[in-house]
């Protein structure tokens, strides 16, 4: 046996790591370009009076987001509402119930493919159903109902990643202490897989914040000039609203739709700070 | 004998009916045990596990192969056998931990105070409340100390605060581990050394009162220090419950156990009182084992 060179090793792991510096490197670079860009052009209109001033279609300076914070804030509150303990209960039988029979591997299946839908499809799935056939009209609850179930497979992906990372030996030291299947997973598995449950939670409220397509195909509301007042209101939701100042025939909406980015990511930054600190502090003192 | 905890639901086996088959298992236990006679079991009884021709499965691999053996009551049994020839399976067996195992099958009988562990009627739950399982690795709930023993009384009894934290002290002295907790009682269980997180397995064992307490290698993972309090603290237990412990130590099971089994290959080779095993073992397999030839 020939002895490899050091040299050539100490080479080799010095190119991979500068590789993969390099990789982070322009990753970041990309976000911070965007994220710098948006902030350019938006700066002229970053002001309270955004998140005050309803939409409309005639001046810039006197258009704003009042309606499409509240309207994504109601959306996102109910898709939550409805898909975490759906997704999280449906990701446990999945995970502890459902064994390896031929009905829980459809439904392991159904439950992926439906994670790679196109989010449009699920917006006319939500127009024939939700807004059509139940005859909600394009209401927020139509809107929530259509996103939980867009969100619905990644909830259940993470809740059955964090249940399965739970070690066998906690279950174990449950059940022979004579615990039901039940008691075990409610009061072992389900504590000890908290962070990995509100990493799911923080996706979907990811998800479901930036969608578009969906809310445009049931029919969000493009002007809007009045808060939506309940799961039954019309209402227009940020990316719809930025999408439709965009779209606007003038030259001018530029800082405006730009403005309603930073505003988007204001609120999903804050949203997903809140449930890091939570996580945090469920990792650090989980007894 | 203590009187039967059923753990059946409420049409339980009466208790004659499983009675009259065991007895041609038992041979009865001389007083003065003397040279080379045949020992199969303990006295009827006197036994408390009992398992008749059990044979248990993975899959399609037979782990072990129809044993039939009585394991006495308020004593020590301990099994060895070399790696992969299931002691452990066997002991899983007693408390239906098998049951968590996919593709897991168990035939033959098994009595526990004369009924049938796998049985029709039988809740696992209870069976495995009043027979514990301690584990090879000590795996303590990431909760405080406190919580850790607390959760199995939790799961069986609705219990004011002032009832739980008494069953929870008397339960960490029983493991003789409240005088090194008592002032971490609310902190992580995985603050504690390797030695002291098993004694609070066994102590969260203990809290749920068991008759029988199964230990699969419980000192595997530990110094010879730690491993002595577990000894300890086996000879203490065994006053009042029946305790077997798998292990592949002889030199553990010659000091603690009443009662040896070996198993090779999934049978059951020989058993009999520790000391005639060791002294004077009926067969040559046995011998090669305990002389350390094979295995």
């Amino acid at each position: 046996m020939i002895p490899r060179s050091r040299a050539v090793r100490r080479l080799e792991e010095w190119t991979f790591v500068v590789g993969f510096l390099v990789a982070v490197g322009i990753a970041v670079l990309a976000l911070a370009v965007l994220l710098g860009s948006i902030l350019v052009a938006a700066w002229p209109r970053l002001t309270p009076a955004i998140l005050f001033n309803y939409s409309n279609s005639t001046n810039p300076a006197t258009a704003g987001y009042a309606a499409a914070v509240v309207g994504t804030l109601w959306i996102v509150g109910l898709t939550l509402l409805f898909s975490l303990p759906l997704g999280i209960a449906a990701g446990i039988y999945l995970q502890e119930y459902g064994g390896r029979g031929i009905l829980s591997r459809i439904l392991q299946a159904g439950v992926s493919n439906l994670a790679g839908v196109p989010s449009v499809v699920f917006g006319l799935l939500g127009l024939a159903v939700f807004v059509r056939a139940l005859g909600m009209g394009p209401v927020v609850l139509a809107g929530a109902l259509t996103l939980t179930m867009l969100v619905f497979p990644y909830v259940v992906i993470t809740t059955q990643e964090a249940v399965r990372a739970v070690p066998q030996s906690i279950r174990d030291a449950a059940l022979a202490l004579g615990s039901t299947k039940w008691q075990a997973i409610r009061k072992q598995v389900l504590p000890a897989a908290a962070p990995g449950l509100l990493t799911g939670a923080i996706l979907a409220a990811s998800r479901a914040i930036g969608e578009t397509a969906p809310l445009l195909v049931i029919g969000a509301l493009f002007l809007q000039t009045f808060i939506p007042y309940g799961p039954d209101s019309p209402f227009v939701a940020l990316p719809v609203q930025i999408y439709a100042y965009t779209i606007l025939p003038v030259n001018q909406w530029g800082g405006v739709a730009a403005a309603g980015m930073i505003v988007l990511m204001g609120i999903l930054f804050s949203f997903n700070a809140v449930a890091i600190v939570v996580r945090n502090r469920l990792q650090r003192q989980r007894w | 004998m203590t009187t039967a905890w059923r753990f059946a639901g409420g049409e339980a086996t009466e208790p004659g009916a499983a009675q009259a088959e065991p007895s041609a298992v038992g041979e009865p236990v001389s007083e003065a045990p003397s040279g080379r006679e045949p020992f199969v079991g303990a006295r009827v009884g006197g036994a408390q596990v009992q398992s008749q021709n059990l044979s248990i499965w993975y899959g399609a691999k037979r782990a072990i192969a129809g044993v039939t053996l009585s394991i006495p009551r308020h004593a020590i049994t301990a099994i060895i056998g070399p790696s992969g020839c299931g002691k452990s399976t066997y002991l899983r067996a007693i408390n239906r931990m098998n049951d968590t195992i996919r593709g897991c099958r168990t035939e033959g009988t098994l009595l526990v105070d004369e009924e049938d562990v796998y049985g029709p009627n039988v809740d696992p739950v209870l069976l495995r409340k009043k027979v514990g399982l301690i584990f090879q690795k000590p795996n303590p709930f990431p909760k405080s100390v406190y919580r850790n023993v607390a959760f199995g009384v939790q799961l069986h009894y609705r219990a004011t605060r002032e009832e739980l934290g008494k069953v929870v002290e008397s339960a960490l002295r029983q493991a003789n581990l409240w005088d090194e907790v008592k002032d971490r009682i609310d902190d992580s269980a995985l603050g504690l050394s390797g030695g002291q997180q098993q004694r609070l397995c066994i102590a969260r064992a203990l809290a749920v009162d068991p008759e029988i307490l199964l230990m699969d290698e419980p000192c595997s993972a530990l110094d010879p220090i730690a491993t002595a309090k577990i000894e300890d603290l086996m000879f203490e237990l065994k006053k009042d419950m029946t305790i077997v412990i798998v292990t592949h130590n002889m030199q553990q099971a010659a000091r603690v156990a009443d009662y040896t089994a070996f198993l090779y290959l999934g049978k059951l080779i020989e058993f009999n009182r520790t000391r005639d095993l060791f002294e004077r073992p009926g067969e040559e397999l046995t011998e090669k084992y305990i002389t350390g030839r094979f295995g």
